[in-house]
């Protein structure tokens, strides 16, 4: 079975998810858990690491696309961080970085948070 | 006239669960390196086929864990084919759209993502459905040599 966790850092009222192994059909729940978590408990800023994701299919990218506007709304953003060429180039594949800030490194994008 | 030696690589039968996914990617990640495929390759058959049977079980088999799905995999000098049969209901590709990231926007969601990740990461695909009976997607590479 494909291995696949999260793990969600405080960071002032930024709150950064990492992603860990493989993100699929199977995987994408643990994750839609995680924002609607943090949406329930008045989260809005986060950032989400890849750094340690080996694997996106679009079930993956979905989740993304479930929950960004609300979010917005709500005076938040999903800034995402640290991806790998691989899993780069499926976002841009789809034209996600339209849609989606993404950034080097986490302190880029927890940075920008702060300055807006 | 020329006769290519084809490989029959192998045969993967599973039930349509996500949790099998994994080991799909498994079984076209095993042929492909045995087919000496480059790695960036290999990443995009992984990725088109995950997404033929993410598909497959959502929408042949609706999510109902019981159906069945076969890979095939065979090549020769010159194309490495992935062929997916399911039982399930049948499937009219052209009744895709085009994926519209601002329409996904509003409404929350997204359809087709998939599909298109397909056609983009393969050289061809092709869908054979026969109603009440398989359908069948063909998914190839051609093999560059030299």
């Amino acid at each position: 079975m494909a291995e696949f966790s999260t793990s969600i850092k405080e960071n002032g009222d930024i709150r950064i998810i990492n992603l860990k192994g493989y993100l699929d059909a199977h995987t994408a729940p643990t994750l839609e858990n995680n924002f609607t978590e943090l949406i329930n408990s008045n989260k809005f800023k986060i950032v989400v690491n890849f750094e340690d994701l080996a694997y996106i299919s679009s079930a993956g990218l979905g989740v993304f696309m479930a929950y960004i506007e609300n979010i917005r709304d709500n005076k938040g953003d999903i800034k995402l961080t640290n991806m790998s060429d691989k899993v780069f180039n499926i976002f841009d594949l789809l034209g996600f970085p339209l849609l989606y800030e993404i950034y080097k490194n986490e302190e880029e994008a927890i940075k920008k948070f702060s300055g807006s | 006239m020329s006769v290519r030696n084809k490989n029959k690589a192998g045969e993967l039968r599973v039930k349509s669960k996500t949790e099998n996914l994994s080991e799909i990617r498994d079984f076209v990640s095993t042929n492909a390196l045995a087919a000496g495929m480059p790695a960036a390759t290999i990443d995009n058959m992984i990725l088109a086929v995950d997404e033929a049977c993410t598909n497959i079980i959502k929408h042949a088999y609706k999510l109902s864990p019981q159906g069945e799905i076969i890979i095939k995999i065979d090549y020769d000098e010159e194309k490495f084919t992935i062929t997916i049969i399911d039982y399930g209901k049948s499937f009219e590709p052209e009744r895709v759209p085009r994926p519209d990231l601002q329409k996904y926007y509003r409404e929350h969601k997204v359809g087709g993502l998939g599909m298109y990740l397909m056609k983009s990461l393969m050289d061809d695909v092709e869908y054979i459905s026969i109603p009440g009976e398989y359908n069948q997607v063909l998914l190839s590479k051609k093999i560059r040599s030299g």
